[in-house]
């Protein structure tokens, strides 16, 4: 279990005031600007040191993602991009750290900005949170008060402009290319890549989009050191991780725990069990909506981290947990998922705006029963024509719960159909 | 979304007040000099706010005109967004998160809670004017599942007795807290802490 002391978001649930003054209490803001003296290459070492993985689903590295901007100055502007646009079904991390812990979140911002050298960073909020994007801009307006960011940060010498920017219901705007375009003012739709947005991104300008909580972690590992954020969790796994343990368990909440730490722990210790005890559960969705559902056998032993969770075909994603008892209508909730897919498509490749849509109608026949045994392979097949024949990973986001369920749930599935067609000709027969 | 903007009755002019004008110029002035369509989704929504909750198509040609984009430009981000109502909505818009993670704490009670009390389905606004109710995919408040957001403001850790008293409430002209209606601590778990428990009153206060 994560000591509290190593612990990052010491006001996750907004146990304290989130405001200047007491976030410089909890160590917000301390001694900015002798982290911004040590240089840029010093800042991407240590992260790089530190093994963190982005936290916005991908889990690529920060430090080498970073290391993609141009070190030498272009004669364009750079822009940092912070990826604000929680909406993956079962997230509400980011949420927390926007509403509580805002300060913390701004100074990784400057930081993270001067890594890059951009000079503007923007952070693009979904617009349903409407409280959390009131206390972000509160609390911008307390940075640039207070010379925090703006013109010379912190005393740095280095100017920083950091705005606001609401979405308007839109999930899509949660893919790096869509949010850009969405902050240029068009319809979400994402662009094709390359050229990546470190080359071409925000106003043809280079570019580097991270999620809210990469960029929070940022000044704790500058400040403790690249081996400190390294030596908690596993290799290539490192570092603390706020977790959302969503559904059937019997205090759902947001934690901020170890990474790798198995998922069985992780539920017991902070979510008070499973509902009706560990053997109650059916499945669990490790990493919000997009990653394939585990069957209770998988979770049993399972470590919460990004190459445990790939080993059994899943991914920890976003570290969403959804957890399903055995009351649970398995077929259902995932194909709730793909009408959520369905109306979340933004419409631009054909394979997903068309492969959403019948792969939720097929699955709301299978809900039923009303299918053909060998209708479960074509919709297998389906969503292998549909995974990774688009533009952003929407396409693949729709076809992994499916082939998740199939994979481990294919007698339920079988069960339905048989059920369906024995009760059709029992009724035949009368 | 609303998306069938000839259903409304459109008003035939629209022009921001010179309070939301200066929120406009402010707005704009966090974008570079001749990028500044990236502001037309805060100027559609301060748009909305101003034309009572819904946009009319004078509201988006006048932020077009603003902006110096073509009208169809906006109309194009306009139906794009699930945020901007192309029709007249109630006074409450409540939007009733039916996800999966909604789903599995019992969102299907609350919706029809919903319905039952306003007595109205999705879709649909009240004779009075005051309540509109919609269906709507994932807020990004899981563990305070099920939930709703009721115009700006998210009511959490709902059942259906609990929503019925949010939406009775507001038919009898107040407002009740947001956040979770069962009194706990924004997204911690219910009960006793699991974690910060030795640095109590740590975080400054």
């Amino acid at each position: 279990m994560l000591r509290d002391s190593d612990r990052v978001f010491t006001n996750l649930y907004g146990q304290a005031d989130w405001r200047l003054n007491a976030a410089r209490a909890r160590g917000d803001w301390d001694g900015t600007k002798d982290l911004i003296a040590k240089g840029r290459d010093w800042m991407v070492e240590q992260v790089k040191a530190s093994g963190l993985r982005g936290r916005g689903g991908a889990g690529f590295p920060t430090g080498l993602k970073w290391s993609f901007m141009p070190k030498q100055p272009t004669g364009r502007p750079h822009y940092l991009v912070v990826n604000a646009d929680e909406g993956e079904p079962g997230t509400c991390k980011d949420r927390d750290i926007l509403r509580h812990d805002p300060h913390k979140f701004l100074e990784g911002c400057l930081l993270a900005s001067f890594a890059m050298g951009a000079g503007t960073c923007y952070i693009y909020i979904r617009g349903e949170f409407y409280a959390e994007a009131s206390n972000m801009q509160v609390a911008i307006d307390e940075a640039y008060a207070a010379g925090l960011i703006g013109k010379n940060a912190c005393g740095s010498g280095f100017d920083c402009d950091i705005h606001l920017h609401r979405g308007a219901g839109a999930y899509i705007c949660g893919e790096e290319m869509a949010l850009i375009e969405s902050l240029e003012g068009k319809k979400g739709q994402p662009r094709l890549k390359p050229p990546f947005p470190a080359a071409m991104g925000l106003y043809g300008c280079p570019t580097t989009v991270n999620n809210v909580e990469t960029i929070a972690v940022v000044p704790a590992i500058l400040r403790r050191g690249g081996a400190w954020f390294a030596g908690i969790g596993r290799p290539k796994n490192s570092g603390t991780k706020i977790f959302c343990i969503s559904g059937h368990v019997n205090k759902p909440c947001n934690v901020e725990e170890e990474m790798g730490i198995p998922m069985r722990e992780l539920i017991d210790r902070h979510a008070g069990g499973v509902r009706g005890g560990w053997d109650n559960l059916q499945a669990v969705i490790p990493g919000g909506s997009s990653v394939p559902v585990l069957p209770k056998s998988i979770c049993d032993t399972v470590l919460m981290d990004f190459d445990a969770l790939r080993d059994v075909q899943s991914g920890l994603g976003t570290a969403a947990v959804i957890v399903m008892d055995k009351s649970n209508d398995i077929v259902r909730a995932i194909a709730r998922l793909s009408k959520f897919y369905k109306h979340e498509s933004c419409g631009q490749c054909t394979p997903c705006r068309e492969g959403t849509g019948w792969m939720w109608r097929v699955m709301e026949r299978l809900v039923r029963g009303d299918a053909r045994i060998d209708e479960i392979d074509a919709l297998e097949e389906v969503t292998r024509q549909v995974e990774g024949h688009t533009i952003c990973a929407l396409g693949d986001a729709a076809a992994w719960p499916i082939q998740g369920l199939i994979r481990h749930f294919r007698p339920e599935l079988e069960r339905r159909i048989h059920a369906r067609a024995a009760a059709g000709a029992a009724h035949a027969a009368e | 979304m609303t998306s069938n903007p000839a259903k409304a009755v459109q008003p035939k002019s629209f022009a921001f007040t010179a309070e939301n004008l200066a929120r406009a110029q402010k707005i704009i002035a966090r974008y570079p000099q001749g990028r500044q369509a990236s502001a037309v989704l805060p100027l559609l929504d301060l748009a909305q706010r101003q034309a009572g909750g819904w946009l009319p198509l004078a509201a988006m040609d006048h932020v077009a005109g603003i902006l110096e984009m073509a009208s169809i430009r906006v109309y194009e981000v306009a139906t794009f967004y699930s945020m901007f109502n192309l029709e007249p909505v109630g006074r409450y818009l409540v939007q009733v998160c039916t996800t999966t993670p909604c789903w599995l704490c019992g969102s299907e009670a609350v919706a029809k809670a919903c319905e039952d009390t306003l007595g109205i389905r999705f879709g649909e606004t009240t004779p009075d004017g005051l309540f509109t109710l919609k269906e709507v995919e994932c807020l990004g408040a899981c563990v305070n599942a099920p939930m709703v957001q009721i115009n700006d403001d998210y009511y959490e850790d709902l059942d259906a007795d609990r929503v019925r008293a949010v939406l009775q409430a507001l038919k009898a002209g107040t407002k009740p807290k947001p956040g979770s209606q069962t009194g706990r601590q924004t997204s911690a778990p219910a009960g006793a802490p699991t974690t910060l428990t030795a640095a109590k009153g740590a975080g400054g206060s």
